[in-house]
């Protein structure tokens, strides 16, 4: 009846049963406040049913957080674990319980954190700055949000019944197969990582064709401004690369239940060929991380350099062809793993060029700045701190493409280093430094200043911290995921180090999210009227904060770049006063509902409940047919509606 | 969105003719029936008999493009052949690439 | 940092300037959109096919294609979704000519051919799983049955969305989202019309030599 579910999945050692019961005591909280303010309806309406981009955008960026959250705190288990783990102390953890943790770890940040940072900020920014009203496919958008957002649930359903992979994040098999992992762990990491990829792969095509097809009158693919670009090759990325994953997962899936051997140790299986295929999308997705950074700092540099974005083409260009190439290196995440000098060589100079176009980027960006007038407000400061973390990190990056030299270091802290360096110093600031820039835009609110500074500095400097000393213990042999080591290793104090950068940390999240609730409750000194209160130059700093629902009143037209520098210089075309009535999709349940049945049917999977895996397999069909043979409903606003609103903002005539 | 084309101005925009699917139609037929005889009866063997059908199969995959799903058709700008295109680099990269680094790796086990 | 600006509304004519792209409809829109997945699922196709390509000589012992194929039910297999995907194409124009009853005939043809390229496949794997040949065997049967498999079920999808049509078509006859449903519908059954030439000709035609 319940499969493989029984009493025992709910038992879990201490710490684990404290994650749940704040995790569970936080859901009843949340809802408890929407019932005693009476929100639900609204709720109801306003956010989940909606396909409007700029809610899903936030409600991405809610699950970031969420999620961030969970990430972090396994990252300070972890640490508080190494610290502490020394000679005769077994630290805190049991080793079953650290090996879950460092696997979810990676799973959350990179699946749950990162994609979410990438679509969120594209469902914000986008269509905004192309001056459109809406994405192309609306309700494929919403539905490419519900799935993520059910298969992170999927993950904190995890830490609650049963128990997690002990596989990493990547599952390599044939630990991830059936011989060695035969426990549900392994099938939950799959089915949320499956569930979660189906959705990036429908939201990369929305913005892909969203992009191609729904620019205003006058923006020309070269006039799109930077960020457009980044998540125009991000996404084409995403189109590519996803699917290797999805075979992939499914062909893992197949071994675990159908006992098939494509990855197995005996029947024939090669687990070289998953570590291979997964790799040929690892590469391409660590890029798709990275690029929405990329187009934040282009924006950010440029408006508060007060100068137009130097070397546009050169950075296009550098945007293309790190897309191209970050599918031809895949294998230097492996080179370790068997393959000849040809190979290895082959991939290492890859590998070494594609360092090339990003180091155009990097000068681009400070040849913008040469000459300029540059302000020092904290989206600026996040860059600062991510060309200092993200080189640095980069250069070891060309240092680790070395075969020679990644044999040494390989899956050393040497090579967590390296990649948290990308991860933090790059994509999380540049998330940092959008979070900054953009929040007043979607809030009509600037955030505190004081604050966004303080947190600033506990980031950057425990960041430093917490990572530096991770190089050096790679020098000295530690290798990654230990849960324990001697004494005679003289490692401790470099762990002690690195866990106190990580309570730095720890401090600047809370500064930052004292700082939201701080901006939040203070509306009234934080209110930014403008709708630009950076002196902005794309489109979107052209409309209220927050944009009225369909963005643009008139669609604008676009002679140049930075077309609301051109506006505010009289060199844009004029716009004719003339309004129409707009037509704008209107809400529907049904994205929620497929994301709920996808969560029923990946936790029916996870414990092998046949039955229930039916029933919602052949509701999520009869769901997507039911949309598919409906027609495309839309709400009319009319002109009169459109004047009133327009009105209310007052610099519009 | 306010300037929906309707029904018969849609219909301008889908590019298929008769003609093209009866030529694709009996294109396919003529090199399914040499593929499969020329497998049948033996008249080649060997890597020729093999360079010979892939590059059969590759021709009726190129009519069916052509033929059937219309691409190279659609107006400008062709977006649809640049995905196709770019997809095609991917699918040769990864394929070339993989095929290489398992024969590598199953060569160095031996 | 400069206060906000007032844009001046004049009646002026419309400015001159290009536009990006002239097609911003919802037909060609989703076509592109449609067109994008397929790309995707060549590539989940293609992982399968190099998959396919590394194991196919991977036994454990067992028999090999050689030993194991035939040409007739293959043979047999490529001609029905041959004339299926033509019959669709057939459909398809005479949904240009708004004939509802031709396109519900040629989309029941269509059914009847895919139907048999199913019912034969399924035959296929039956008779291998009857003599022992099952996909637990070893990798090679794995992947056979993995790849040619997941075509199969595509082709089922297809005949389910199919039948879809042909309720849509029935009750509302062709209009402005029939006609684009028939038309994405025909690129998916014509996409994987073309991944079976490549099943054909890698791993039957080559798998017996």
């Amino acid at each position: 009846m319940f499969g493989n579910l029984t009493w025992e999945a709910f038992r879990h050692d201490t710490i684990q049963s404290m994650a749940v019961i704040s995790m569970v005591f936080g859901g009843i909280g949340i809802a408890a406040l929407l019932f005693y303010l009476k929100r639900w309806k609204w709720l109801w309406k306003e956010w989940l049913t909606s396909v409007d981009p700029k809610r899903i955008g936030i409600m991405y960026m809610v699950v970031v957080l969420v999620m961030f959250c969970k990430g972090f705190s396994d990252a300070l288990l972890l640490r508080m674990q190494q610290a502490f783990s020394v000679g005769d102390s077994q630290g805190l953890l049991e080793p079953g319980h650290f090996q879950e943790i460092f696997s979810a770890h990676g799973t959350t940040m990179i699946f749950f954190v990162g994609m979410g940072i990438v679509f969120g900020l594209a469902n914000l920014i986008v269509p905004l700055q192309i001056g459109a009203r809406d994405v192309a496919y609306p309700f494929l958008n919403a539905l490419g949000f519900w799935l993520f957002a059910m298969a992170a649930i999927l993950s904190l359903v995890s830490l609650g019944i049963g128990h997690f992979s002990t596989a990493g994040w990547l599952a390599y098999p044939p630990l991830s197969g059936l011989e060695y992992s035969p426990g549900e762990g392994v099938d939950y990491w799959i089915w949320m990582v499956q569930i979660a990829g189906v959705g990036s792969t429908i939201s990369g095509i929305n913005f892909l064709a969203t992009i191609l097809k729904m620019r205003c009158p006058g923006m020309t693919l070269k006039k799109m401004p930077i960020f457009v670009w980044s998540i125009l090759c991000c996404m084409v990325m995403v189109i590519f690369a996803f699917p290797i994953l999805t075979a992939t997962l499914y062909m893992l899936t197949l071994d675990r239940y159908l006992g098939m051997h494509f990855f197995t140790a005996g029947g024939g299986g090669n687990f070289m060929m998953y570590v291979n295929l997964i790799w040929a999308w690892g590469h391409p997705e660590v890029y798709i991380l990275i690029f929405p950074a990329f187009g934040t700092f282009s924006e950010v540099v440029a408006t508060f350099s007060e100068k137009r974005i130097f070397g546009y083409l050169s950075m296009v260009w550098a945007l293309i062809i790190i897309a191209v190439l970050s599918f031809i290196v895949w294998l230097h995440h492996f080179f370790t793993m068997g393959a000849g000098p040809e190979v290895n060589a082959f991939f290492a100079v890859m590998t070494m060029v594609i360092a090339i176009p990003t180091g155009v980027k990097i000068f681009n960006w400070l040849f913008t700045k040469f000459r300029g007038r540059v302000h020092f407000s904290s989206p600026m400061l996040w860059f600062f701190a991510f060309l200092l973390n993200f080189t640095v990190a980069g250069m070891t990056g060309v240092l680790l493409s070395a075969p020679p030299v990644d044999y040494q270091v390989h899956n050393s802290l040497f090579l967590i280093a390296h990649f948290h360096g990308m991860v933090i110093g790059g994509v999380l600031f540049g998330f940092f430094s959008a979070f900054t820039y953009w929040f007043p835009k979607f809030t009509g609110l600037v955030l505190d200043e004081k604050l966004n500074k303080y947190a600033f500095w506990c980031w950057f400097s425990g960041f430093l911290l917490a990572f530096m000393p991770l190089y050096m213990l790679g020098f000295m042999g530690a290798t990654r995921r230990l849960n324990h080591y001697d004494a005679t290793t003289g490692w401790h104090p470099l762990f002690v180090l690195a866990a106190v950068g990580a309570l730095i940390i720890f401090f600047g999240a809370c500064i930052q999210v004292y700082g939201l609730y701080s901006t939040l409750k203070n509306r009234s000194k934080h209110r930014d009227r403008t709708g630009d209160p950076w002196n902005g130059r794309t489109l979107e700093w052209s409309t209220a904060s927050p944009p009225p629902i369909y963005n643009f009143a008139i669609i604008p037209t676009v002679n140049q770049l930075d077309p609301v520098w051109a506006m505010k210089r009289d060199e844009a075309p004029r716009p004719v006063c003339h309004y129409e009535d707009i037509h704008l999709p209107i809400n529907t349940a049904i994205p929620l509902y497929m994301g709920i049945l996808a969560l029923i049917f990946g936790f029916a999977m996870t414990w092998h409940i046949g039955w229930l895996s039916i029933v919602s397999f052949i509701g999520i069909v009869t769901l997507l047919i039911l949309r598919l043979s409906g027609h495309d409903e839309h709400d009319v606003m009319t002109v009169a509606e459109v004047k009133k609103i327009e009105a209310a903002r007052g610099s519009y005539g | 969105m306010n300037s929906e084309p309707n029904l018969n101005e849609i219909k301008k925009e889908y590019h298929g003719t008769l003609r093209s699917y009866i030529q694709g139609f009996i294109a396919s037929l003529l090199l399914t029936l040499a593929s499969f005889a020329l497998v049948i009866t033996r008249v080649i063997s060997g890597h020729f008999l093999i360079y010979t059908i892939v590059a059969l199969g590759l021709i009726q995959a190129a009519v069916q493009l052509r033929f059937f799903l219309k691409l190279g058709h659609e107006d400008h700008p062709r977006w649809e052949t640049l995905v196709f295109g770019f997809m095609l680099f991917v699918l040769l990269l990864i394929a070339i690439c993989s095929l290489w680094i398992m024969k590598n790796l199953n060569d160095r086990l031996m | 940092m400069d206060k906000s600006f007032v844009i001046r509304h004049t009646v002026e004519a419309h400015p001159d300037l290009s536009i990006p792209d002239p097609h911003q409809d919802a037909f060609v829109r989703t076509t592109l959109g449609f067109w994008m997945y397929l790309m995707t699922d060549c590539l989940i196709f293609a992982s399968l096919f190099i998959t396919y390509a590394v194991l196919h000589h991977e036994t454990f012992g067992g028999p090999s294609s050689r030993e194991l194929f035939e040409l007739k039910l293959p043979f047999a297999e490529t001609m029905a979704l041959l004339l299926s995907s033509v019959s669709c194409g057939f459909a398809i124009l005479a949904s240009l000519k708004n004939k509802k009853n031709k396109i519900i005939g040629w989309l029941i043809v269509a059914f009847l051919f895919g139907a048999a390229f199913v019912g034969m496949e399924l035959h296929e794997f039956n008779g291998l799983l009857q003599q022992g040949h099952s996909w637990r065997k070893s990798a090679f049967l794995s992947s056979f049955f993995t790849l040619v498999g997941t075509h199969g079920l595509h082709v089922s999808i297809g005949l389910l969305w199919m039948l879809v049509m042909m309720a849509q078509v029935f009750r509302n006859g062709v209009t402005l989202f029939t006609f684009r449903r028939l038309v994405i519908f025909g690129m998916f059954w014509h996409f994987l019309d073309l991944v079976w030439i490549f099943i054909f000709t890698f791993v039957y035609l080559i798998g017996v030599l």
